[in-house]
């Protein structure tokens, strides 16, 4: 009754006929609907197809050419390859988020190679290769340099484990390459080396940037790469270029439309200064604007000529104070995206609230996330001013050393469109500022106020009624982190009990204990993963999850000096391929 | 040439390398003049040992106190300057570590009747040098975190705030893995970002910014740690104890909450007294003093000289086109 899987295509003579067949579905050629759905690009959209029927499932993996894997242990290399055939791109997600905070052990996981391995024999013409917080091997970067053809695009985000000599190999053999973007990856000085091995005659590429890389790069083989790639649109470079450095760069690619400069801070000439100022000035497509390292108010307006048409400031490598971000945003009048360090405090927020009415994204970030003098940084009045002045806000990470619940209900009634709201009080289990109380309101608030919210995060003082708020109201909450809140299992059972969409859960040093855990028995499956740390589990609760939800992985990480009783660390996931291979023996997997 | 062992006042000794007039000029300046000329005075203004008119270039240690010292209480009113500035840092430091070991307040008073009033004298000194000694943080940037005060009220407000919270004292809170939740490599360009102004501004490696004050027909030259001072009135207050045998315009003084000084005030210092401070910097500009917010300067202040009213006259133009280009 069903089409072969192996048959490669529908021809008209195969075609059931309506008088002959049995199923209406023979009406809808395969071929037309394999057509329709190559159309599809969303893996959502794809996903809920597959699940129609038979016939669907097949043509859409038939036709599936992006692949998408928020968790690279969901599922395995094999069982991928047995059910796509034609995949030209990859995005695969590896280690939780709190990796990113020193939470994991180093040799935790989420290595690429069996991944490229498959790759290699299942998609040779793969051409597009995305991941984060994934161990890359210099093995399996040349590995990738060789198995493809016609590869294009690599982008590593919060990445480690290579070094130059695998990006080496990347940049030797792949000589169509048109994006090596290498963004916050944490390495040690991975080594400069790479960028010379660009052949002589390599053009094509379109989009570089090594600025989160320490060592330096020939600045010659740089600037011979740039002027001869003329298609050239993203360019970011790393601390280690210079002012006049850069000019050199800019002149060689006047049509950028994403630039990360080096080191903003450098003696020039008069000459050198108006070079520069002329090469921004020059620099018209300019949309999205980062590095900026050691910038000061001198040398901020050379910046002034590009600035008309930025719809993303990337300000956090450059330690401002207030006057000269309001000097630089009073040129940025279309500005979409803005991060900042704190040092701009409260009156550097107000003026980006005036000068900023088109803002859908704010961060702010600490610059000295230890310190303790708390009169420093931004507070709930910095906030409140933003909220002001820019309704459109959607998108906001504030990191503050005091907040109020009154601020945070004015701010998600100024700006009731908030899809992302996390906000992080740095002093553990702070209360409201003013009245001492926790505060549970301000997320209450967001979590009524803003129907469209897809990701939270708390921080405070905060007792289960955030919960209970979060669980009733937040009816699209898709990600929720949470440290050092609540009082009782009964905070996490209202938020598994509740919000219907949740896929990540991260939790951090609460008091929720097995109870709370075995609450969302259920809900496991359908959420990508759950992070628990430094609560009040115990192996035991651990383990009955595990028996009673064969198809999730609990994983538990031993701390050293922990007893056998209780779990620390907790990551559990849903999986098909069963528990991973490769844990190291930290890792337990019940 | 070797370089000459300083100390100052104090008795912290930093070597620091001799500074080189930079030939590399900035296209607003149009100072030239008062440049060449502070490259020709090179030899006067250096910091030289024994008496007016010597021309001995070595310093032993010392022997520079004694003589300044000397030569204070040979004027009236002068005896107290050393004494008292001495005791304005001192005095300065014994009140902050009062406040980290007892009652936790952060206000501190400051002995030697420095008139500057108690929500500047709060963060007189920033409480990084402290907080190396009382925990194991990570090591905490000298000079980064903004100079710039909030309103004194919030400020005495967030006192006592904390006071009534009963929270525990800042000073003794250990790291928490992992918290606040920032990206390591977000940090490690933080934590570099420090060291490299300070360097540039004030070719120092640590967490001081010593620059060389002169004074027009004074002998000997100064030397002053500007992260030791928080605004221009601090450094004017300073600077007058130091100096005190000349007359300092009244510049410092209009300076409570505001960041920089207007068009007026400008006016009414250079008309109404008979020396001005100014600071040549990092482009190698003479500049007055008092413009730009106070981090600004001393990121870019890399020596201070106060002249005499007249000549700063020519300076006056182009820092009010500046002052207006900026506002």
């Amino acid at each position: 009754m069903n089409p072969d899987p192996k048959k490669s295509k529908v021809l008209p003579s195969n075609l059931p006929n309506s008088n002959g067949s049995s199923h209406p579905h023979s009406l809808f050629p395969d071929e037309v609907l394999e057509k329709v759905l190559s159309l599809i690009d969303s893996h959502k959209d794809r996903n809920s197809v597959s699940l129609v029927c038979k016939d669907w499932y097949n043509a859409e993996r038939w036709t599936r050419s992006n692949l998408f894997i928020g968790n690279c242990y969901s599922v395995s290399p094999e069982i991928v390859a047995r059910r796509f055939a034609k995949i030209k791109s990859v995005r695969l997600k590896g280690k939780p988020r709190f990796s990113d905070f020193n939470m994991l052990p180093r040799d935790w996981g989420a290595n690429v190679h069996s991944w490229l391995v498959m790759f290699a024999k299942a998609y040779p013409f793969l051409e597009e290769l995305r991941l984060k917080r994934m161990t890359v091997s210099d093995e399996s970067m040349e590995l990738l340099a060789k198995s493809f053809p016609q590869f294009r695009a690599l982008s590593l985000s919060s990445c480690d484990g290579f070094t130059d000599d695998g990006l080496k190999a990347i940049t030797t053999h792949c000589g169509n390459l048109t994006e090596l973007d290498i963004q916050d990856s944490v390495t040690v000085d991975v080594g400069g080396g790479w960028l010379s091995c660009f052949p002589e005659n390599f053009s094509s590429l379109e989009i570089l940037n090594f600025s989160s890389l320490n060592s330096e790069v020939s600045f010659e083989a740089l600037e011979k790469l740039v002027s001869r790639c003329r298609s050239l649109r993203v360019l970011k470079v790393n601390e280690n270029i210079t002012l006049d450095q850069l000019q050199r760069l800019l002149v060689h690619a006047p049509l950028l439309t994403e630039l990360s400069t080096g080191s903003f801070l450098q003696e020039l000439t008069p000459r050198q200064y108006e070079d520069i100022e002329s090469a921004f000035g020059n620099s018209k497509n300019l949309q999205v604007l980062s590095g900026l390292w050691d910038a000061t108010s001198f040398y901020l307006p050379v910046l002034y000529g590009a600035c008309s048409g930025l719809t993303f400031l990337n300000l956090s490598d450059a330690v401002l104070q207030s006057g000269e971000l309001a000097k630089l945003l009073a040129h940025c009048p279309n500005l979409r995206r803005l991060w900042v360090i704190d040092t701009v405090e409260d009156k550097g927020l107000e003026a980006v609230g005036s000068s900023c009415p088109l803002l859908e994204e704010l961060r702010v970030f600490p610059v000295d996330p230890y310190d303790l003098d708390h009169r420093h940084g931004v507070t709930e009045m910095g906030f409140l001013a933003v909220s002001r002045g820019c309704r459109k806000l959607r998108y906001v990470l504030y990191f503050c050393r005091r907040m109020t619940n009154a601020a945070v209900v004015t701010i998600v009634q100024n700006c009731p469109d908030f899809t992302h709201f996390r906000l992080c009080i740095m002093n553990p289990r702070q209360p409201d500022f003013l009245t001492n109380e926790p505060m549970d309101e301000a997320f209450g608030a967001v979590a009524k106020n803003c129907t469209k919210l897809r990701r939270l995060s708390v921080s405070g003082l905060l007792t289960d009624t955030t919960f209970e708020y979060i669980g009733k109201y937040a009816k699209n909450l898709e990600t929720l982190s949470v440290a050092f809140a609540g009082s009782s299992d009964r905070g996490m059972q209202c938020v598994l009990e509740g919000c219907p969409k949740l896929r990540k859960l991260e939790i951090r040093d609460c008091p929720f204990g097995n109870a709370a855990l075995l609450s969302g028995l259920k809900k496991y499956e359908m959420m990508r993963s759950l992070w628990m740390s430094a609560c009040n589990l115990t192996m035991k609760g651990c383990r009955l999850l595990a028996r009673e939800m064969p198809r999730l992985n609990v994983e538990v990480i031993k701390d050293d000096g922990s007893d056998e009783i209780q779990a620390d660390k907790v990551y559990v996931y849903r999986s098909v391929a069963g528990p991973r291979q490769d844990a190291p023996s930290v890792v337990l997997t019940l | 040439m070797s370089i000459p062992q300083e100390h100052d006042y104090i008795g912290l000794s930093e070597p620091l390398p001799v500074e080189k007039s930079s030939d590399k000029i900035l296209p607003s300046s149009s100072a030239s003049g008062i440049e060449k000329n502070s490259v020709l005075n090179l030899r006067e203004t250096e910091l030289r040992l024994g008496l007016p008119g010597s021309e001995s270039l070595e310093r032993k240690a010392g022997n520079w106190v004694s003589l300044f010292g000397k030569d204070l209480k040979d004027e009236s009113g002068n005896g107290l300057c050393q004494g008292s500035l001495k005791s304005f840092v001192s005095g300065a430091k014994r009140g902050f570590s009062d406040a980290i070991n007892g009652s936790g307040k952060w206000g501190l008073s400051i002995s030697g009747g420095s008139e500057v009033d108690l929500g500047k004298n709060d963060v007189l000194f920033s409480p990084r040098g402290v907080c190396k000694g009382n925990n194991t943080m990570q090591s905490c940037l000298p000079g980064t975190s903004v100079k710039e005060i909030s309103s004194v009220k919030a400020v005495e407000e967030e006192e006592e705030k904390k006071n009534e919270s009963g929270n525990t004292a800042p000073a003794s809170k250990a790291q928490v893995v992992g918290w606040p939740p920032i990206r390591s490599f977000r940090k490690n360009t933080l934590a570099t970002n420090s060291p490299k102004n300070s360097e540039v501004a004030g070719k120092s490696g640590s967490g001081c910014l010593y620059v060389k004050v002169s004074m027009e027909g004074a002998p000997y030259l100064r030397k002053i740690d500007l992260k030791t001072y928080r605004c221009y009135a601090e450094l004017s207050s300073a600077l007058e104890k130091m100096f005190s045998c000349f007359t300092i315009g009244q510049y410092g003084q209009g300076l409570a909450g505001q960041e920089r000084l207007s068009e007026s005030h400008l006016m009414d210092l250079l008309h109404g007294s008979e020396y001005v401070l100014t600071y040549e910097d990092k482009d190698g500009d003479w500049m007055l003093v008092g413009d730009v917010p106070w981090e600004m300067f001393t990121d870019s202040c890399k020596r201070l000289r106060i002249m005499k009213g007249s000549d700063a006259i020519g300076l006056a133009p182009r820092t009010m086109q500046k002052c207006k280009s900026q506002n």
